[in-house]
């Protein structure tokens, strides 16, 4: 391969390109999540209304059907609208956003918080390394949607009532964040350990960097790729514990429904026959975190051959 | 050996000491115990007075002393809503939840073995197949999904299953059981069925890896040469071998269960002690959420500490690995 090419001509003639395209499963969950980060970043120009608005529903429009003319307004709506007349695709819309930024924002702080922590302990071994690797023992112990349910309500203990609403979302974040370190820590440490005998590290030594630069700047570089993959596999966890916490009524305010949050509200009117504010956000939670949860897993099979 | 046992118990009771420490500090620091009792007209001669009978002033490692002997004697202060003594209510929810977690386990295990080794008999078969990628998606959805879904079908949609209660239950001593009545059977399933699926899938795939596995070995060979019926080869000798890995699963898995029933037991508004704690966490009822603290953190240290002596006792290469590194 010359060196000449340029990083797209490279990135054309991959393996990784190859096997993209041969696996059709693949590529479809790629579109999927492509399509569905879309929607999220430009909701305010794609959704047909804008749900947070008060002004804009009309209780009349309470529970119309999909695709069918309201009774009184002769409105029309692609997926229905809820009890006070909100439209379900916009609302979807809006809480994909909210779900897919908990989610990626928590999956950060998570990768952040496990990344150094395993770097450190690779790097330094002794009694950091114990401390750090049993902190992470004793964590793993409990699940970690129990963690963030602590969490959140410890939380919610130390603010102020009147916050408590303002700052869901980011003690959500904090929650899940703080639940999922440890798969990050563990494989970090785990290929620091190894890499930091290697003679580039040493040579690294000799010239008198100090350990910090030498672990962000030589080392780091060099244990990112399983990071990557553990990191997508958490974003679909993240997703999930997000809309479970929210199901629960212990994460996302009404004031910013998540995904989670409308399907709480959509399983209030199940029994009332209106299947559609329950269904559909339903189904979009299901094709995120699967779709999530597929390229994981190619991306797995695909940057750590041995695993296959 | 004794020494290794030694250690790993004092490894647990350490854990124990910790997360005693951290319900401790939840209850001391993160709710007000003085606010919460007096409300806010008190008096300062009342409020220091209540701060002295309680034995805020103390050291802190008298009251985390304290607290840690009240715990042990079942003590757990009173709960903000309502003032019900916290050991009250979980004495009364303990019997629905256990009830909730004992039949989905054996649920997943009953229904786990039996798709696991008819995957593995008829490995190539359209339906074996069929069960192997409806469980992939089974994996995928939420447990919350799982519940609602159900409801929906079953409870909505054909009318066949109560979605929420226990049903009619029956006292037998301190313990109420909804084991005994139509209704309470009735309403069992469902909460069941989604508590129990996910292990179920767990349980049914290591059974299909580990029959594919020692179907392949000369024994079974053996066994089909001597003339033995399929029936025979298949429960008598595979399927006996591939017990052991899927009881230490099932039994780290038990505490999964519980935690999980937080969120079955939300969806099914099921009276146990996960909906208490959902509850708490809500109304921010901290002496509730400290003491489930504890009860769920000793649960979950016990649990992992019977299945890693277990593992000492089964397989002697852990333990040489042990001997070994306790020499170095």
């Amino acid at each position: 391969m010359s060196a000449k090419k340029s990083l797209m001509g490279r990135f054309r003639e991959s393996d990784f390109l190859y096997d993209f395209k041969r696996s059709p499963v693949t590529v479809v969950s790629f579109v999927i999540v492509v399509m569905l980060i879309l929607l999220a970043v430009f909701a305010d120009l794609v959704a047909p209304t804008n749900p947070f608005d008060a002004g804009s529903l009309n209780l009349m429009n309470g529970f119309t059907p999909p695709m069918q003319p309201n009774a009184f307004t002769g409105e029309t709506f692609y997926l229905g609208t809820d009890d006070q007349g909100r439209d379900l695709l916009s609302a979807i819309i809006f809480g994909l956003r909210v779900s897919l930024f908990v989610g990626l924002t928590a999956v950060i702080l998570a990768m952040v918080l496990g990344v150094s922590l395993g770097l450190i302990a690779g790097y330094r071994g002794g009694w950091v390394d114990s401390l750090i690797m049993r902190a992470a023992d004793i964590q793993v112990t409990f699940p970690s949607i129990l963690i963030a349910m602590l969490i959140f309500g410890i939380a919610r203990g130390l603010l102020p009532p009147h916050m408590r609403d303002e700052l869901a979302i980011t003690v959500l974040i904090i929650a899940i964040g703080l639940s999922e370190w440890v798969p990050f820590a563990r494989t970090v440490r785990g290929t620091t350990m190894v890499e930091k005998e290697k003679e580039y590290v040493q040579a690294a030594r000799l010239i008198g960097l100090g350990s910090g630069q030498i672990m962000v700047r030589h080392i780091l570089p060099n244990v990112l790729s399983p990071v990557l993959v553990i990191a997508t596999i958490t974003l679909a966890l993240a997703i999930i514990a997000e809309a479970t916490l929210s199901f629960l009524g212990v994460g996302a305010p009404p004031t910013e429904p998540s995904l989670g949050t409308l399907i709480r509200i959509g399983q209030d009117f199940l029994f009332s026959g209106e299947w559609w504010i329950l269904l559909f956000p339903a189904a979009t939670l299901l094709a995120l975190a699967l779709s999530v949860n597929l390229l994981g897993d190619w991306l797995r099979d695909i940057l750590n051959p041995r695993l296959k | 050996m004794l020494l290794i046992i030694l250690r790993r118990l004092g490894q647990s009771v350490f854990v124990l000491f910790l997360v005693a420490f951290v319900s401790f500090m939840m209850f001391r620091y993160v709710g007000n115990p003085v606010d919460n009792l007096l409300g806010q007209e008190a008096t300062v001669e009342q409020r220091e007075a209540l701060i002295e009978a309680l034995g805020l002033n103390d050291p802190l490692h008298t009251q985390y002393l304290g607290f840690v002997t009240r715990a042990l004697q079942f003590d757990f202060g009173n709960s903000y809503r309502g003032a019900q003594p916290v050991a009250d209510m979980i004495l009364e929810r303990l019997p629905a939840t256990l009830e909730l977690a004992l039949v989905s386990a054996l649920f997943a295990m009953l229904f786990g073995v039996i798709a696991g080794v008819y995957t593995a008999i008829f490995r190539n078969g359209f339906s074996a197949h069929l069960i192997m990628s409806t469980s992939l998606i089974g994996v995928s959805l939420p447990t919350f999904l799982i519940g609602v879904l159900l409801i929906w079908l079953f409870a909505v949609e054909l009318g066949w299953l109560p979605s929420f209660g226990r049903g009619e239950t029956v006292q037998i001593g301190f313990w109420s059981t909804s084991l005994l009545t139509v209704s309470g059977l009735k309403s069992m399933v469902l909460p069941a069925i989604t508590l129990g699926l996910y292990q179920m899938t767990l349980i049914m795939r290591l059974v299909r890896a580990e029959m594919l596995e020692i179907l392949r070995q000369d024994f079974i060979r053996f066994a089909r040469a001597r003339g033995l019926p399929e029936r025979v080869v298949y429960f008598g000798h595979a399927l006996k071998n591939t017990l052991v890995p899927v009881i230490t699963v099932a039994g780290l898995q038990l505490g999964s269960i519980v935690a999980f029933a937080i969120i079955t037991e939300t969806v099914f508004q099921w009276p146990g002690v996960g909906l208490m704690f959902i509850n708490a966490v809500f109304f921010v009822d901290i002496p509730v959420m400290s003491a489930y603290l504890l009860l769920v953190g000793t649960l979950f240290v016990v649990i992992n500490l019977i299945v890693d002596l277990l593992y000492l006792a089964i397989d002697p290469r852990i333990r040489d690995s042990q001997l070994k590194r306790q020499s170095t």
